[in-house]
């Protein structure tokens, strides 16, 4: 390579700084959605580059099922505070206590698809214009054919067959009142792009993503943390496993990977020879071939 | 390692969805989950072979037509490279989204289905190429299985484009047979065809150069951002932020900031981990002046003896993406690098017929998928290159300001 031109991962970097001060430009006011996952961190890293030496110009914003790791929690609070971010915690708690939403039941349940109200409902009361979000076009089908502005009606909703062209490197977040837009800035990034660039820069993620001992029990021949958030059956075995989270959703949809891999150079590694994607411990994508799609039209994010 | 952007166009069953298939599998890009969901998905079909095509048709009415809709975004990489695919559809009603896929794209592979060779859509498609600057094109002459693998057919088809091809812009054209059912010189070169003497798609993807595609010349940094960061540390800080969209910036470079005027000097070169002597297209960056102006986003920072033109009227090829035709003298917004102004349609000057390339002077209704030549007015004026000599300062958008739809795409001439 010659000296003016860039790598895979420093071009992957200018694109993603560039849509994020586009962002900041054509919306009043943005928010970042922060999970507390791999792919938000490396968000929120970019954000803070493209706006050095200022403070990121909008705040981050976590919609919390409860059901999350406590090793997550413990995380995004010392992020916070450490970079001075501002938080805003947008709780499916509240908004199933307050009767919006209804917890579903039954073994496999999990609050994934109910973040779609509480995340709308925020969106509303804190009048945001923008929601950014880390999703990738290579972690699934449906989120293949997303653009980086992409346009939501006054229902939050996504309209997949009916999408603005977008051309070169001009966005187009023109929108009327009461629709708003979601933005994403590393759409072009894989999950191996993630892992080279998190080693590459050194920036800190949760513990979980490391190889540690857990309590775990296997459910369709998914490894399961043993969380207050399940309920095991008879015939699934606690056992004590070594284990690591590829990617990090709740608790009860999220599946553990055995793995030694205890530094950032053995995750890569392991990740080049995996056979399986990172969303494959997903329950929540398994749920229908197009369970992704339903509810990313639904204003999933 | 670096990044090689391409977008693969060709008719309606011309085999694209199944040659990407086809590059994922036969470079271990596909994981164990998608080939049993795919697998699962082709029986319940009914269909004898697993179907590489559901890799990349994600939606729902995708799969139940069996049909592309909208371009979807492919990842992968080997060794030397890595690839974004922008996988766009066939049918015309969907034109608009092979001009989206080839807007930022380094190469386009164009199908041709050897039973077939040139139909409307391979001339529509190589034009687009060609008008969107796409640098390298690689004809795919695909399903050669069906021809009893023939070298006849391959060489006949391969005269017509290259004849075809002579008329564009494109420099560099190459021309691959390949069956992509069967993988033949896709990945692995094909037992079939000794004949031919030429690389693999693959390889040729992995080898084309493409450092050259930036322009390195002109400079150009259209601001987007005003960092003003108003704590202690950083108190007198302004940093203009934006993406170099060509050129060469180096510390101490004496630079004109437009539409202003002012002449001032770089006085750094800012990014997070440190600061940096030059800088050069495609990066992102901070710059910061020896002199305080009055600089906001939408101004461009270039070298005093190398500028853009400054221009009120603008003159452009566009090609139309909206249900709704192109009004001459109707009034759009139009977008270009960080700058937003209003403009009206000065004139249609000629629509492109894109099956013969001839101007059609006569018949001026530019509709959904047209491509046309027309002029701007606009309200303030711009700072442009031609597209042909810089792909971001030369392009610019069309918005509809009824329904905010992004409506055309212009490449300024």
């Amino acid at each position: 390579m010659n000296k003016y031109q860039l790598s895979h991962l420093e071009e992957l970097e200018a694109e993603s700084i560039f849509i994020i001060r586009e962002v900041a430009s054509q919306f009043e006011n943005p928010v970042l959605l922060f999970s507390g996952g791999k792919d938000s961190i490396v968000c929120y890293h970019l954000a803070r580059k493209a706006f050095y030496p200022a403070n990121v110009p909008f705040p981050l914003m976590h919609i919390d099922t409860g059901h999350n790791f406590d090793e997550l929690y413990q995380f995004r609070d010392e992020l916070v505070k450490e970079t001075k971010a501002r938080l805003i915690i947008a709780s499916v708690q509240k908004s199933i206590d307050q009767g919006k939403i209804i917890e579903e039941k039954g073994i496999n349940s999990s609050r994934n698809k109910l973040q779609t109200t509480t995340l709308l409902d925020s969106i509303n009361e804190y009048q945001f214009d923008c929601a950014m979000g880390g999703a990738r076009r290579d972690e699934e089908k449906a989120r293949a054919k997303e653009r980086f502005f992409s346009h939501r009606d006054d229902f939050g909703q996504w309209d997949p067959k009916n999408q603005r062209p977008e051309l070169w490197n001009i966005f187009n977040g023109k929108k009327n009142f009461g629709e708003h837009f979601r933005a994403f800035p590393i759409s072009n990034w894989t999950e191996m792009d993630i892992w080279q660039y998190i080693l590459k820069e050194n920036i800190k993620i949760p513990s979980l993503y490391f190889s540690h001992n857990r309590e775990c029990f296997i459910r369709n021949n998914v490894v399961m943390a043993k969380t207050d958030f399940i309920e095991t059956q008879a015939e699934e075995e606690i056992q004590n496993m070594r284990v690591r989270f590829r990617t990090i959703g709740d608790a009860t949809c999220t599946g553990a990977t055995l793995s030694d891999a205890d530094s950032l150079e053995m995750i890569i590694d392991e990740v080049s020879s995996s056979r399986i994607t990172e969303r494959g411990g997903r329950a929540d994508d398994k749920r229908s071939e197009a369970a992704m799609e339903d509810r990313k039209k639904e204003g999933y994010f | 390692m670096d990044l090689l952007r391409f977008t693969t166009a060709g008719s309606v069953d011309d085999g694209k969805s199944t040659l990407i298939g086809r590059l994922l599998y036969d470079s271990k890009s596909i994981f164990e989950d998608q080939m049993e969901a795919i697998e699962n998905a082709s029986s319940k079909k009914g269909e004898e072979k697993v179907n590489l095509a559901l890799l990349t048709d994600g939606l729902r009415a995708e799969r139940e037509q069996g049909i592309t809709i909208d371009v979807a975004y492919r990842y992968f990489a080997t060794p030397k490279r890595k690839f974004i695919v922008a996988d766009t559809p066939g049918h015309i009603q969907y034109t608009r989204n092979m001009v989206t896929g080839a807007s930022t794209a380094n190469l386009a592979i164009i199908l041709v289905d050897a039973r077939n060779g040139i139909v409307e859509q391979t001339k529509r498609h190589s034009f687009i190429a060609s008008l969107l600057g796409i640098p390298h094109i690689i004809y795919c002459i695909n399903k050669m299985d069906l021809v009893d693998y023939n070298v006849k057919t391959f060489t006949k088809i391969k005269e017509e484009l290259t004849g075809f091809s002579s008329k564009l812009n494109t420099k560099d054209v190459r021309f691959i047979p390949i069956s992509a059912l069967n993988g033949d010189n896709i990945v692995n070169r094909s037992n079939e065809m000794e004949w031919y003497e030429g690389s693999t798609l693959l390889h040729t993807l992995e080898n084309i150069h493409i450092a050259s595609d930036y322009n390195l010349i002109d400079c150009r940094f259209p601001i987007q951002n005003v960092i003003r960061p108003q704590n202690k540390k950083f108190h007198d800080f302004r940093g203009y932020a934006g993406r170099i969209s060509g050129g060469v910036f180096k510390k101490g470079d004496e630079v004109v900031v437009l539409p202003s005027g002012f002449l001032s000097k770089i006085k750094s070169i800012v990014t997070y981990n440190k600061e940096i002597d030059e800088a050069h297209a495609p990066m992102s960056v901070t710059v910061t002046l020896n002199d305080d102006f009055d600089i906001s986003r939408g101004d461009m920072i270039v070298r005093e003896n190398n500028q853009p033109r400054i221009l009120k009227e603008i003159e452009l090829m566009v090609c139309w993406l909206d249900e709704n035709p192109l009004i001459e003298k109707g009034k759009y917004t139009v977008k270009h690098t960080s700058k937003e102004v209003r403009g009206i349609i000065k004139e249609i000057l000629y629509k492109i017929d894109i099956n013969t390339l001839h101007r059609n002077v006569e018949d001026r209704k530019i509709n959904c998928n047209d491509i046309a030549r027309i002029t701007i007015k606009l309200s303030q004026p711009l700072l442009v290159d031609k597209y042909n000599d810089n792909r971001s300062t030369g392009s610019l958008i069309i918005i509809d300001e009824n329904t905010n739809n992004t409506v055309g795409a212009g490449m300024i001439i």
